[in-house]
């Protein structure tokens, strides 16, 4: 390996060393600021090595990891999502008690899983990056032990994600048997001698889209989602709605422009249905929810289907809306969760609609963030929501995907009215005291806790008002990968 | 410049107001006065100095502030001013005032946040009309949504979350549809041209086949016809106007409706003039229906502010029915209409919300003869009442008989139909005044009569309604000049086209 390999590796080097340095100081002292100082240190210095990966850039690193502007862009997307994660845990961690410091090592190590997933452009990357992420995640999800919700969600998790593996290792086995490659270019070059997908590799990829499809949970893959999300720790909630999801959307980009898979017809109709069902089955569902957790988790439910939507508008513009509403959902999604995960204190977490009445007298500032972050889900100006909803309209616009665009438009209303009814709730007197308002541990906490907010809302902000850098930089990205 | 501070001064005072409330409760409300009267005062300075230059060859706006936004799309900050502009945006400011007057004694709970969405209300309907970039003004016309949602479901009546959900649900929806059409518009312009661009005055004239043209413009028509509203999207307007405090009523009724017929004013018809003649038809049907619909209806109400939000949606019955007439006799009087109608029916608003305030109800049936004891309330409350039916010498007079005028030529039933809405008027207007003031009191009222302060804006809006209806001339004219740059009338004022 050149030494241009290793500065284009040097994000998912950096991640995987510390890591290591957290579990390495884990051994020998104990203590949990130190493995959270570490650990954003080292998300950090990962952050900052992109732009030296970016002047290799685009390079093949092996035939595994392809670092180009594509690969750059969603790493750095997914290093800084950790990377608030993990401020949102400490507070969070710190009012839970227990060993907190492998907490941070898992984190590490899913994170590593997710930057890997978005560089990799073999099948062998694919699974090894999916595999690291499951694995930390299942530790992630059950690590309060000992609360019976944790655990279960956990399980569920496991469960349910073995299957998935099952069926997405053999859908690869029959890519491999029909294409007789693993790397997604040299498959694609073998089917571009084809006029048409045959039928073995179709079912494949429909396996692998089971595998994909239940990380991403859409429907019909998406039962577990709303229990884990309830049982796992906020933060991580976070993490497995935006990095574990962004990192897979972003794989399935990737191999779906690389190979032209819209080519099939039966292909697109599958995702097209699939896209309707989960924006309908996902805002419909969360219509229903008393709890706050399940009603975000059925929601980006709703979400992964506009982005499904964007998906399969095909071409440059698709690209471009996709990673855009991913930003987007990013900070929202992050933000949400990172406000569930401030309200929740030692007794367990936040997630009751009463826990959220007349928070506008009692935090004011937490409940302002909260309503913005919806407000931005709801897709309103001025929010990055709304950029990415106006991204995914334009690209089904330029693609004429006119019923899928209604569906959009009709599930956007239905999803508005629970985001109402949430900041509605806020500003509701309950008539209680002040009893239910956690009281704030170590002052430290929360001042990082609130740094995390305000700097996702300020991200929130500039995306909705001045978004042209992003913009230009995603572009620069898209050229690289569609050519 | 001077049309960013227009937004500027709302949108800043909006946060200070907010931001001071801790100091003192009376700061919000100084405040969102003086940016107001600031802000009318920089419009009139406006319309004084550059009233008479619109409509030449070559200058179409009075002002007019272009600035890059987000290239990617050819979206620009573009804002300007012309005729019929100028004369909503002047309307906003003076009902904004009166907004602040009506809700000095209603508001005592939360102040500061009251007054911030009051202003950012406001901020949205100003930039809405003056936006001439399609994203820009959609960005507009969701920013005036928000703040509303608040003033209804924080400071409402009772029944207010409903309402203030109902009331977003509805514009939402329309309001998505129309950012598809705008998105398809600037698709079909930029495959036609190679320029990408949501400018209006670039997009005006795209040519495009009649199928798509028509798809397009009911996109447009959709947002403003839940915005207006037309009959039958119009059943979140009791329900808002019900449950709001009386600032909300009287934007909701005096501007947020407003922006409706702008919309189609400025957008639908302009944009998309071929599709538009097509559907004219449609349009007016639906306009005759609502007149007499919301006449019905009107008459049929006990509670007080649901009469009023009855009759709004037969006034602006009339305005889409003029609207789609579509010669300058029937636009004039729909932009008349306008203007008349947001000022009698914020009196109207003002003066149940302060009837409200002292007896804690707005049933008819238990008030009656509160002339006795009220005398201010009633004669005011005759004012405009027949204000409201369409007297000659009042404004609504005015914008009604032109608009049934302009219709006569299209359609003769229409126009006879029509008329019949003004009947309809009559009646639910007189009993209104009937049951309230006149008549035996039901229940011994022993209240307070309008105090002196609240006479200066319902004074104004008084000389405003009198103005309209004496002397029409010079905001026939000033509308006049942007009719005709968009519709391309050969003579402004009085020809008809058809």
């Amino acid at each position: 390996m050149a030494s241009a390999d290793f500065m284009a590796l040097l994000p998912l080097l950096v991640t995987a060393v510390s890591s290591l340095i957290v579990l390495l100081l884990a051994a020998f002292h104990r203590a949990h600021g130190l493995a959270a100082g570490v650990t954003s240190s080292g998300l950090a210095v990962a952050l900052m090595t992109l732009p030296v990966a970016f002047q290799v850039a685009p390079r093949q690193v092996t035939t595994l990891l392809m670092v180009d502007a594509y690969a750059i862009f969603y790493i750095g997307l997914m290093l800084a999502a950790s990377l608030a994660i993990a401020g949102l845990s400490y507070g969070y961690l710190e009012k839970r008690g227990g060993r907190q410091e492998e907490f941070y090592v898992l984190l590490l190590l899913a994170t590593l899983g997710a930057i890997t997933l978005a560089a990799a452009t073999h099948l062998a990357s694919f699974f090894l990056g999916l595999e690291l992420l499951s694995l930390s995640l299942y530790v992630l999800i059950a690590y309060v032990r000992t609360d019976r919700q944790p655990l279960e969600a956990g399980l569920k998790y496991l469960i349910l994600s073995g299957t998935s593996s099952a069926f997405l290792l053999f859908g690869m086995a029959l890519l491999y048997f029909q294409s007789g490659a693993m790397g997604f270019a040299a498959m694609a070059s073998d089917l571009g001698r084809q006029a048409e997908l045959s039928v073995q590799f179709l079912v494949g990829l429909v396996l692998i889209l089971t595998g994909v499809g239940f990380k991403l949970a859409v429907v019909p893959f998406h039962m577990w989602a709303p229990d884990v999300y309830q049982g796992a720790p906020a933060p991580v909630a976070a993490f497995v709605a935006t990095a574990s999801k962004g990192a897979m959307f972003a794989l399935l980009l990737r191999y779906f422009t690389e190979i032209a898979a819209f080519r099939s017809a039966a292909l697109w109709w599958t995702l097209a249905g699939i896209a309707a069902l989960s924006m309908f089955v996902g805002n419909l569902l969360a219509l229903l929810q008393d709890n706050v957790k399940r009603m975000l988790a059925y929601s980006s439910i709703a979400h992964l289907g506009y982005l499904l939507v964007a998906l399969l508008a095909g071409g440059p513009l698709a690209v471009e809306a996709v990673t855009v509403y991913l930003a987007a959902y990013f900070i929202t999604t992050i933000g949400a969760f990172g406000v569930v995960a401030v309200l929740s204190g030692p007794g367990g977490e936040a997630d009751s609609m009463e826990d959220y009445r007349s928070l506008f007298r009692r935090r004011p500032w937490i409940a302002a963030v909260f309503t913005i972050m919806l407000l931005s889900l709801a897709g309103i100006p001025l929010t990055a929501g709304f950029l990415g909803k106006f991204y995914v309209i334009a690209a089904g616009v330029d693609a004429s995907l006119w019923l899928l665009l209604i569906l959009l438009v009709a599930n956007s209303v239905i999803g508005l009215f629970y985001y109402l009814r949430v900041i509605v709730a806020m500003f509701t007197e309950t008539g209680l005291g002040d009893d239910r308002v956690w009281k704030a541990p170590a002052m430290s906490a929360s001042y990082l806790d609130g740094f995390v907010l305000a700097a996702l809302s300020g991200l929130l902000f500039w995306l909705g008002l001045y978004p042209e850098p992003l913009i230009g930089f995603v572009r620069t990205m898209e050229r690289g990968l569609t050519g | 410049m001077i049309l960013a501070w227009l937004i500027i001064i709302l949108l800043v005072a909006g946060v200070l107001a907010w931001a001071l409330e801790r100091r003192d409760r009376q700061w919000p409300r100084r405040i969102a006065l003086a940016a107001l009267a600031i802000d009318l005062i920089l419009g009139l300075t406006l319309w004084g100095a550059r009233g008479d230059q619109v409509g030449n060859a070559g200058a179409p706006w009075m002002a007019e502030l272009s600035a890059q936004w987000i290239p990617r799309f050819g979206i620009s900050l573009h804002l300007a001013m012309d005729g019929l502009s100028l004369l909503l945006v002047l309307l906003t400011l003076f009902l904004g005032l009166v907004s602040v007057a009506a809700s000095w004694t209603e508001i005592t709970s939360r102040v500061g946040f009251f007054h911030f969405n009051l202003l950012w209300v406001l901020a949205g309907v100003v930039g809405v009309f003056l936006a001439m970039d399609l994203f820009l003004f959609f960005v507009f016309w969701e920013v005036m949504l928000v703040p509303m949602y608040f003033l209804i479901s924080i400071w409402g009546h009772e029944n207010r979350v409903y309402a203030a959900v109902k009331f977003f649900l509805f514009t939402q929806a329309g309001s998505l549809l129309m950012l598809i059409a705008i998105i398809g518009l600037t698709a079909i312009h930029y495959r036609r041209t190679g320029l990408l661009t949501f400018d209006y005055r670039a997009l005006l004239g795209t040519a495009m086949d009649p199928a798509a043209a028509m798809w397009l413009m009911l996109g447009f028509f959709a947002a403003f016809a839940v915005k207006l509203p037309v009959v039958p999207f119009h059943t979140w307007l009791p329900d808002a106007h019900t449950e709001a405090p009386t600032a909300g009523s009287v934007i909701l009724a005096g501007l947020l409706l407003k922006t409706g017929a702008y919309g189609l004013l400025r957008f639908t018809v302009p944009l998309f003039p071929e599709a538009a003649q097509a559907f004219a038809p449609v349009a007016m049907g639906l306009g005759v229906i609502g007149i007499l619909y919301g006449g019905v209806l009107a008459f049929a109400q006990t509670d007080l502010k649901r009469l009023v939000a009855y009759s709004s949606i037969s006034h602006l019955g009339f305005v889409l029915l003029g609207i789609f007439a579509g010669n300058a006799l029937a636009l004039q009087g729909a932009v008349m209409q306008m203007l008349a109608h947001g000022i009698t029916t914020g009196a109207l608003f003002v003066l149940v919300g302060a009837l409200q305030e002292r007896l804690h109800t707005r049933d008819m049936r238990r008030m009656g003869g509160l002339w006795e004891t009220i005398p201010r309330f009633g004669a005011i409350g005759l004012f405009f009442a027949v204000a409201s039916l369409g007297l000659p010498g009042l404004g609504n007079f005015v914008g009604e008989f032109l608009v049934m005028l302009g219709t006569y030529w299209v359609s003769i039933p229409m126009a006879a139909l029509a008329s019949l809405g003004v009947v309809a008027a009559t009646v639910y207007s007189l009993a209104l005044v009937q049951q309230t003031f006149y008549g035996p009191g039901r229940e011994q009222w022993k209240v307070d009569d309008l105090p002196s302060r609240s006479l200066v804006p319902l004074g104004a809006m008084i000389v405003l309604q009198v103005w309209l209806g004496l002397y029409p001339q010079p905001v026939l004219e000033t509308a006049g000049q942007t009719l005709q740059t968009l519709y391309g009338f050969g003579d402004a004022t009085m020809v008809v086209r058809r």
